[in-house]
This record gives structure tokens, sequence and C-alpha cells, in this order.
């Protein structure tokens, strides 16, 4: 995809922590979290962003809206480089750009009524001109996710994971966004309601036309709601394809193994299980070459030492292995 | 037909708190065959902890009490049972284990240490030759360098190694019933696939019974024999795990299958979710009649009168809806 039709396009991002100790807080070691990320969303689709826990995908996220300074890349939005945005274009970027999470009650004021939550960016960017406008425009938002316009005046606490969800959506909304990062948003959710917010997403992106970049560690949910998906394993993505196409043929052998780990709730489903050994190693100190070299099934000697690239394998796939595509 | 490993009859267990009485696991049937896994599912706050924890009796009472029912093991019924006979039953019958491993390991102590003990307690040997047994169990749970990580403590070890100690200690005392409690839901789910596979491993060879709380219908779908599903502190569907799969019978059942996503169907064959409207109603004063009336499409008058009983509807399958 050229940079011109892509809506938000990311560029070897990077971000690490330095993680202090001793007596004079020195950096003593360094977390790769995001070690060379790349990818591009179009404008109306949505970009899955999977892998395991601690592979990166929330710093990601949080980096691309500046919620945190990447250490180093270029992170695009419409055609404007995020990284040297200030004040007033940095203003406008968080109307541009919103962000859902995973635990809504941790991102929700507990001091505020539902009304004064999802209109503090009404506010703020200065979207109504009366308090009867605010106050018409908070209910209609209310509405647009499925919430009553009486939740206006209650508190978050009174809300089940499922409402308190729709009332991060609806803050969100409020500024009408072009693109929405969702951090594992329906994940701390019971499935019958998981599947509540999911179709919620999906009916708003339709009405709105916005353009999602959705993370999840759930492969079955990323795939129900992606148009793509970018696989990540220890900070870099390894793995980019058209969602069914990365199902039906993953190239990495990493997304094969995390693919056919994914429980099928039909017990006449009998799949190859490809089991991995070990655990996730540590992001401060990740394996040399290709960081996936210590799991690999098909690791090859020289996978220690050279760093596999990203490239397209087929029109759309990216794949970043030395043996595959 | 053989008598049950377990057999949970009519089992209430209520909670009084400030706020009123929480009918946590009200009116539970279950059971439990030797060797046989059985699966329990149902969204959060249905009551799987509850009854898993009444079966060990690991519940505070107060605030909790058992209201009604008997849980026969065996035959014998636990509920009567003293702290030391039920301590005999804990640390030689039946073992638990939990989604987070961290609280039930002691920090202080090398996980060496607290395996040794229960060896030591089920087996009459001397500390030394426990220590032994320690390692030996570690490594059947295939954690590497065994002789080195017993001296280890619970922090040196990731959440997937400490659920593999976890299980490695619930073996030691060679239970005939293992009760995992979500076990893998804190776990990425490339360690969850290893974990399922260990317990697999483990059962076949000391041919024990399990029960699978989980919420994840993809889990038991994938390792039990049996399901039973439970809403708002009752089981609402039993059944082998086929039928409940392929052709669920309650209403709850039913949407929940429906409501997840499926990573082997394209989105042209489930282009839209199906959601079950509301939320699990409280436990605090439950609705009369079936507790899934206020989300069921498919309710009538009769459903709110009275609560509709379980039945059985084909071998072995059983559901309480008036349908
Ligand atoms: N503020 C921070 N300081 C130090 N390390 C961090 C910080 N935030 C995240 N990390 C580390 O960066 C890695 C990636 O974290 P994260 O992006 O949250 O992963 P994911 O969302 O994929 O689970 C993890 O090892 C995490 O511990
Ligand atoms: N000690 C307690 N005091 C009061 N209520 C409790 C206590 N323990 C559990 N409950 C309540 O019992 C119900 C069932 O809980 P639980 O068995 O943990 O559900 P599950 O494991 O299915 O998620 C919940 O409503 C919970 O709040
Ligand atoms: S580059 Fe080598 S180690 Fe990495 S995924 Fe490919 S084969 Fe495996
Ligand atoms: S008894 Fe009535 S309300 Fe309950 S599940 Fe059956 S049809 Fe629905
Ligand atoms: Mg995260
Ligand atoms: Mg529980």
């Amino acid at each position: 995809m050229s940079e011109k039709e892509a809506l938000l396009s990311v560029h070897d991002l990077k971000k690490h922590f330095a993680v202090s100790g001793g007596i004079f807080s020195r950096e003593v070691d360094r977390v790769y979290a995001v070690d060379g990320v790349s990818f591009d969303i179009a404008a109306g689709e949505t970009l899955g962003l999977v892998g395991e826990s601690g592979c990166g995908k929330s710093t990601t996220g949080r980096c691309i809206l500046r919620l945190i300074e990447p250490s180093s890349g270029e992170v695009w939005f419409k055609g404007t480089d995020v990284r040297k945005m200030d004040g007033t274009a940095l203003r406008a970027l968080r109307r541009d750009m919103q962000i859902i999470f995973q635990d809504p009650y941790a991102s929700l004021n507990p001091r505020l009524t539902v009304g004064a939550i999802v209109g503090e960016a009404l506010t703020i960017h200065n979207l109504a001109k009366s308090r009867r406008e605010h106050e018409d425009r908070v209910v209609q938002l209310l509405e647009t996710v499925g919430l009553q316009p009486d939740h206006l005046r209650r508190f978050p606490h009174e809300f089940s994971g499922g409402q308190r969800q729709r009332i991060g959506i609806a803050r969100a909304l409020a500024v009408e966004p072009k693109l929405i990062v969702c951090d594992e948003p329906v994940s701390a959710l019971d499935v019958s309601i998981q599947a509540q917010v999911i179709n919620l997403l999906e009916d708003l992106q339709e009405k709105f036309g916005l353009t999602y970049l959705f993370i999840a560690h759930d492969l079955s949910v990323v795939e129900h709601i992606s148009t793509r998906i970018a696989v990540m394993y220890l900070g870099r993505v390894v793995e980019i394809a058209p969602s069914r196409e990365l199902y039906d043929t993953p190239l990495h052998p990493y997304s094969e193994a995390l693919l056919s780990a994914v429980p099928i709730p039909d017990p006449t489903v009998k799949r190859q299980r490809i089991m991995l050994q070990g655990d996730v190693p540590n992001p401060i100190r990740p394996p040399s070459g290709c960081h996936f070299h210590t799991r690999c099934p098909i690791a090859k000697p020289d996978c220690a030492t050279r760093v596999p690239e990203l490239r397209e394998s087929k029109p759309g796939h990216w794949v970043s292995c030395h043996y595959r595509g | 037909m053989a008598e049950p490993l377990l057999d949970i009859q009519g089992l209430k267990t209520w909670f009084k708190t400030d706020d009123g009485l929480v009918r946590a696991v009200d009116g539970v049937d279950l059971r439990i065959d030797r060797g046989e896994t059985v699966g329990v599912v149902g969204e959060s706050g249905c009551g799987k902890t509850v009854t898993a924890r009444s079966v060990l009796k690991l519940i505070d009472m107060p605030p909790g009490r058992f209201e009604a029912g008997r849980i026969l093991w065996q035959g014998r019924d636990l509920i009567p049972l003293d702290d030391a006979e039920m301590n005999k039953i804990r640390s030689r019958e039946i073992a638990i284990i939990f989604q987070e491993p961290m609280t039930s390991l002691n920090p202080v102590y090398s996980v060496g240490e607290q395996i040794a003990e229960v060896i030591e307690l089920h087996q009459n040997l001397s500390r030394k030759q426990a220590l032994v047994g320690a390692a030996d169990m570690l490594k059947l749970v295939n954690i590497p360098n065994p002789e080195r990580r017993v001296h280890d403590y619970p922090h040196q070890f990731s959440g997937g190694m400490r659920q593999r100690v976890m299980i490695a200690m619930a073996l030691s005392c060679q239970p005939k019933l293992l009760i995992a409690d979500e076990p893998t839901t804190a776990l990425d789910v490339t360690i969850q696939a290893q974990i399922l596979e260990l317990m697999q491993e483990m059962k076949e060879r000391f041919g024990m019974a399990i029960m699978l709380i989980t919420h994840a219908m993809g889990v038991v779908a994938e390792t039990a024999q049996r399901v039973v599903v439970m809403y708002a502190g009752k089981v609402v569907e039993e059944a082998p795990v086929g039928a409940l799969f392929g052709n669920p019978r309650h209403p709850y059942t039913q949407g929940l299958i429906r409501s997840i996503p499926r990573v082997d169907r394209s989105a042209g064959q489930q282009a839209r979710l199906e959601s079950i409207p509301g939320t699990v109603p409280s436990l605090l004063d439950p609705p009369p009649g079936c507790r899934f009336a206020a989300r069921c499409k498919y309710a009538m008058e009769i459903c709110t009168q009275a609560i509709p009983p379980l039945k059985e509807v084909a071998p072995g399958h059983k559901v309480a809806c008036v349908l």
C-alpha cells in the first residue's frame, strides 16, 4: 500500500524503556518493548494486532497516540508526522485519534457522572455552542452506544463491565475521531457481553466510517473483526496478512503455532496442534537474530545471527522469516 | 451404574452480606465418575468457584453457610466432617489448583520444600527422600533442570511454570480427583495449550478424574467428556460434550455457543455474532422462576412462575427449561 492511501502509517517504530537500579538509579538494562514495528492502516479498515502478553501491543498503540514518546521511528497520520506535532497540532490529533482500554473502570473517573465523562471532550474541544446543545449531544452519544438517556447522572460504579465499556466508547466517539485504537476492549468481558460490544464496534464503524487498530490477545476475536492482521512477537511484527488468509495459510512458524493453539468450541473439529516449547523470552535481553529462534520448530543455525526482514511474500502478505514465504 | 466418585446433590451455599443473602450456589446437582473429565462452564459470578470450594469445604463460614444438600465423596457426605477429617481428604484424595498459582504458593519457601511437604504427609517419607521426590515431580511436569529448580522460590518461575509447579504439587498426593479452577485463564494461548496437554497426560497416567472449571467454551470442547453449564447459581444443562455443542438445548447454552467468534469460520459464515441481551442477574434476591427469563428470547409467562427443574431429555442430557 502506498503512503498516500494509508490513514496511518508506522515506520520502524521503537520504544525502549530504561530499567534503572542500583544506588544511583542508573540505567542498568533496557526493555526492548517495541523494536522496529512497521504497518499501514487504510481509512475504514480494521487492522488487528495480536501476540502474547508483553510482546509490545499496548506500547505500540500508546506510541501512535503519543501517550508515550517513541524512542525512534515515524508515525504518519493523514500525511503528517505525528512525532513532530506540538501544541495545536497535537490537540487536533487528539480529536482525530482516540483510544479505548481493556479495563473500562480504571479509565473512567469514578467521581464524575457519566454525562460529565462523555461530555468532557466536548468542552475541551469546544464542540458545543450552548449548554443545551452539549446535553443533547451527550444524550445522543449515550443512545448511539446503547445506553439510556437517564444514565447521564449516574456514576461508573453503578454499571456492569459491558456498560462501562460502552461509556468508554461514547467518550471516544464524542470528538468524532477518524481512528480509534481499541486496546483489548473486550478481553475482560464475559462472552455474551463480549459479543454485544464487538457488534457495537462493527456497527459504529459502518455508521461513522471509523478506522480501527484493534489490539487483542484473543485470536478468534481479532480474526472476526479485522480486515487484516499483524502478528507481533517480542517487539516485532512477524507477519501481516488479510485476516482470512492468515488463518488459512499462515507463513510464519509463530503465527502457525499461535493459530493452532486456539481452542475451538466444537468437539468435532480435530486439528494438528503445533506445541511450542518453553516460555516467551524476556524482552530485556531478547534472543539475537530472529527473536523467535529459541522456540522455532524449524530454526536453522543462522537464525540466531541474522535478523529477518519483513518482506512481501505475496501481494499484501508480509512475513519476516528466512525460510518461509 | 457404579457409585460416582463425587455426587453433589441439591447443594446450596449461601453468603450473608450487608446487602442481604447471596445465593451463590442455589441447588446444584453435579456428578463426577472415576477417571472422567467434567467441564463446568458459565459466565463470571455464576457460582463455579463457590461450587468447587464447597467440595473441599474451603468456604469461609461465616459469611458462608451450607444451606442444604449433600456432597457425597465415594458415598460419604463431606458436609458433616470436621477439619481433621477434611484435611485427610484434601491431602490425599481431592486436589485443587487455581487460576493464580501465586495465591496458593508460599512465597518464602522454595517450591521443592512445598512439594516435599505434601509428599511427606502422603507417603510417610523422610524430608530428604521427599525432596528427591519433589525433583521427580518437577521433572514429571516437564520443568527444565528439576534438580536445580527445586531450590527456587515461586517468584522465580513464570506464570506457566508456576502452574506446572501447582500441578506437580497437586499430583504429589496422587488424588482421585483434581479440581482445576480456571487453570489456564491467566496464561497465553501457547502456554495454555502446554498446560492442557500436561493435564491430559497426567490424567491418563494416574487415572484421576478432573473437574475443569472455565468460562472458555473452546477449552471444555477440547478436554471434557461431559459438560455442566451453570447460570446464576444453578445448573441449567448437562450433557456429553458432543451433544452439548452439537445439540445445545437450553437457550442460555445456545446463546453462549453462538456468541463466540470462531477462528475456523470465515466472515461470510459468521458475519455477525449472536449476543445475549442484558447481563447476569444479581444473586441477591434472584428473580422467581427461571433465572434466565429476563434475557431469554423464548420466555413465556410460566417461565417466571416456578423454577424449571433439571429434566433428562436424552440419555445423559439434562436441561432446566420449560421448552
Ligand atoms: N513503562 C514501562 N516501563 C518499563 N517496561 C515497560 C513499560 N511499559 C511496558 N513495559 C514492558 O514492555 C513490554 C511490552 O509491554 P506491552 O506493550 O504492555 O505488551 P502487550 O500489550 O503486548 O501485553 C513488556 O515487557 C512490559 O513489561
Ligand atoms: N465470601 C463471599 N461473600 C459474599 N459473596 C460471595 C463470596 N464468595 C463468592 N460470593 C458471590 O458468589 C457468587 C458466585 O461467585 P463465584 O463462585 O466466584 O463465581 P464464578 O467462579 O462462577 O465466577 C458471586 O456473586 C460472588 O460475588
Ligand atoms: S527466521 Fe529462522 S527462527 Fe525465525 S521464524 Fe524463520 S526459521 Fe524460525
Ligand atoms: S424456562 Fe423459559 S425463560 Fe427459562 S430458558 Fe426456558 S424458555 Fe427461557
Ligand atoms: Mg496490552
Ligand atoms: Mg471463579
